[in-house]
């Protein structure tokens, strides 16, 4: 199994690697190169060799990108071109921000989707099973956009019981903290409970179709023991499983969300440093996001592991 | 053989039921037509032009005249929203048919082929697929701008990568079929079998996966333009609308939110009838957006 899992993770790494490359490579698609970019139809030829020279752009290629990996494996990112700040200075501000909401949002999450998936997983095509189905595949198909604008028309505009930006300078306390964070971890939250719920809803379905199922209640076993213990049992690798996917989602909805609610996170960072070229804020920020996705998809592919005896007693 | 000859009434009770959708499939339908309509008829609808600047009032709430109110510079809401149906929705379809057509036809060819080329290009697809979407095409649009082809291009191929998977383990299903062998027997060539042979046995899927993936476009496209690296003004679009119109939020007006409802509406019909489908083909279709 750890031979398995070692595998794998290797794998990983190869891909961050890789992805690493492509944010590179990513930069050198431009026309022209990034000096020509960030200065301008307009530039005269000496500001450009200036700023070429400055960032590096006089050597080749392959040589600025082992010397730029080098610098991001001791968390050096450069220098960002339109605030001639340290990059690593605004990554870490802006970090904090959004492990908070993308935290908060996962907490909220599971335990919701987990009693809603089991719940409609125990008595299938029942009027629980349903209409929370129905509910769900109808919340996952929507832009975490409108259901942004839609909680702050009801709950800012016509209700006013909570702000339409989440400002989040500091908490100064608890009650502010909520009540700040509320609607942006509702957003992100309702996508994924309902993507999650529906996956775990077809995880279980799928176990309490398997022989051993019917044996245990054609044994007489109560129905709550045989969900909970004979089944859940079986279905915990391939449910979180189903739980490391769904948070690896969170990389995608937590860059319209944290734009939808002005939040000062790090997907904010990235946004505008796209509208504004900042290729080193961007390469940052696209390889700390992939980063932690791969590593959810790594982690996602661990649990199926050592939920499945087959894979788990491999040699 | 004695195989049992299931009796012709109750086949054709079950051949019946094959063909016609539920409540849902039809709602569903009628929701995705409309808008059809609506793109392919909008100048003719609109009562203004999507760019032209009717009112000195921005935000006016709806009325006759503006029937869904005035934006943030006093353009028909109405008027806007037609437009936008036509870019989002052409959009969205150049896009996904570039993806289905990239990834079916990359992904039979693996599937065929086999043994090294499809473990190369298996392996890489996987590699891209580790990718979160989103952030492939912000470095795309940092790097190239965003223009309507780059943003038709860089869909395209993003999403050809899980077009490439479903359509290889299609393929790879047939592959042993003894219709496929008596074809390559008769000496037919890896084109006629996958035309003749492969293709028409995977049509619903890839019309199921087809819906589905033109839900997951059109919000990806959306998505980019409501951060505002998507369609760029004065352009009517959809995800874009919903951006220039936030402003107005705080002031209650619709302006806003009618776009995106207006997106909402037909990736859950998109849903809805992906759901229908693959209730028939017996795949689960969905699970994580992509």
């Amino acid at each position: 199994m750890l031979n398995l899992i070692g595998r794998r993770a290797l794998q990983g790494l190869l891909t961050l690697l890789l992805v690493s490359f492509l944010v590179f490579a990513g930069t050198e698609l431009l026309p022209g190169d990034v000096a020509q970019a960030v200065l301008g139809q307009h530039a005269t030829p000496e500001s450009l060799q200036e700023l070429r020279v400055q960032l590096g752009l006089d050597r080749p290629a392959a040589l600025r990108y082992v010397s730029w990996l080098a610098g991001v494996i001791h968390l050096d990112f450069g220098v960002s071109l339109a605030s001639q700040v340290p990059v690593r200075t605004l990554v870490m501000d802006r970090l904090g921000h959004t492990l908070i909401l993308a935290g908060l949002s996962a907490a909220v999450a599971v335990p919701i989707a987990f009693v809603i998936g089991l719940g409609a997983a125990t008595r299938p095509a029942g009027v629980f099973d349903r209409i929370s189905s129905i509910a769900a595949l109808c919340v996952s198909a929507l832009p975490e956009f409108f259901l942004g604008t839609l909680l702050v028309l009801i709950f800012a505009v016509n209700l006013r019981w909570l702000p339409a930006i989440a400002y989040v300078t500091e908490f100064r306390s608890f009650g502010q903290m909520v009540t700040s964070l509320a609607m942006p971890v509702a957003t992100l939250a309702a996508v994924i409970i309902s993507q999650m719920a529906r996956m775990i809803r077809a995880t279980v379905v799928n176990v309490l179709s398997l022989p051993y199922v019917e044996m245990a209640v054609l044994k007489g076993v109560s129905y709550r023991r045989i969900i909970l213990v004979h089944a859940l049992r079986n279905a915990v690798g391939p449910i979180a499983n189903v739980v490391a996917l769904n948070l690896a989602y969170l990389v995608s909805g937590i860059v319209v969300v944290e734009t939808v609610f002005v939040y000062p996170g790090l997907a904010r960072l990235l946004v505008d440093a796209v509208s504004s070229r900042d290729f080193p804020v961007i390469q940052a920020c696209v390889l700390i996001f992939c980063a932690v996705y791969i590593a959810l998809m790594l982690l996602a592919d661990i649990a199926a592991i050592i939920g499945n005896p087959r894979l788990r007693h491999q040699e | 053989m004695t195989a049992v000859k299931p009796s012709s009434a109750a086949a054709n009770r079950r051949n019946a039921k094959r063909r016609t959708l539920s409540a849902t499939g039809v709602f569903a339908v009628a929701i995705l037509l409309l808008w059809v309509l609506v793109a392919l008829f909008g100048p003719f609808l609109a009562p203004h032009n999507e760019a032209d600047i009717v009112s000195d009032v921005n935000f006016t709430r709806p009325t006759v005249e503006y029937l869904l109110g005035t934006d943030y510079i006093g353009r028909d809401v109405f008027s806007r929203l037609i437009y936008g149906a036509r870019t989002t929705l052409a959009t969205g379809l150049i896009a996904t048919l570039i993806a289905e057509c990239l990834g079916i036809c990359l992904g039979f060819f693996a599937a065929i082929r086999g043994g090294i080329v499809d473990s190369v290009m298996s392996r890489l697809n996987d590699a891209l697929l580790s990718f979160p979407h989103i952030m492939m095409g912000l470095v795309v649009i940092a790097a190239l701008g965003s223009s309507i082809p780059v943003l038709i291009a860089t869909s395209g191929f993003v999403y050809a990568s899980a077009v490439y998977r479903i359509a290889r383990a299609l393929a790879m299903d047939l592959r042993e079929k003894e219709f496929i062998e008596a074809a390559r027997a008769r000496g037919e060539g890896t084109w006629w079998v996958l035309s003749r042979e492969i293709l028409p046995n995977t049509t619903l899927p890839l019309l199921t996966d087809f819906a589905l993936r033109l839900s997951f476009i059109i919000l990806f496209m959306s998505s980019l333009g409501f951060l505002g690296l998507g369609v760029q003004p004065p352009t009517a679009d959809w995800g874009s609308m919903v951006r220039e119109n936030m402003e107005g939020l705080g002031s209650g007006s619709l302006a806003p939110i009618i776009p995106a409802a207006a997106i909402a509406s037909i990736t859950v019909a998109l849903n809805l009838l992906v759901d229908e489908l693959s209730r028939r083909t017996g795949r689960i279709y969905g699970g994580a957006r992509e």
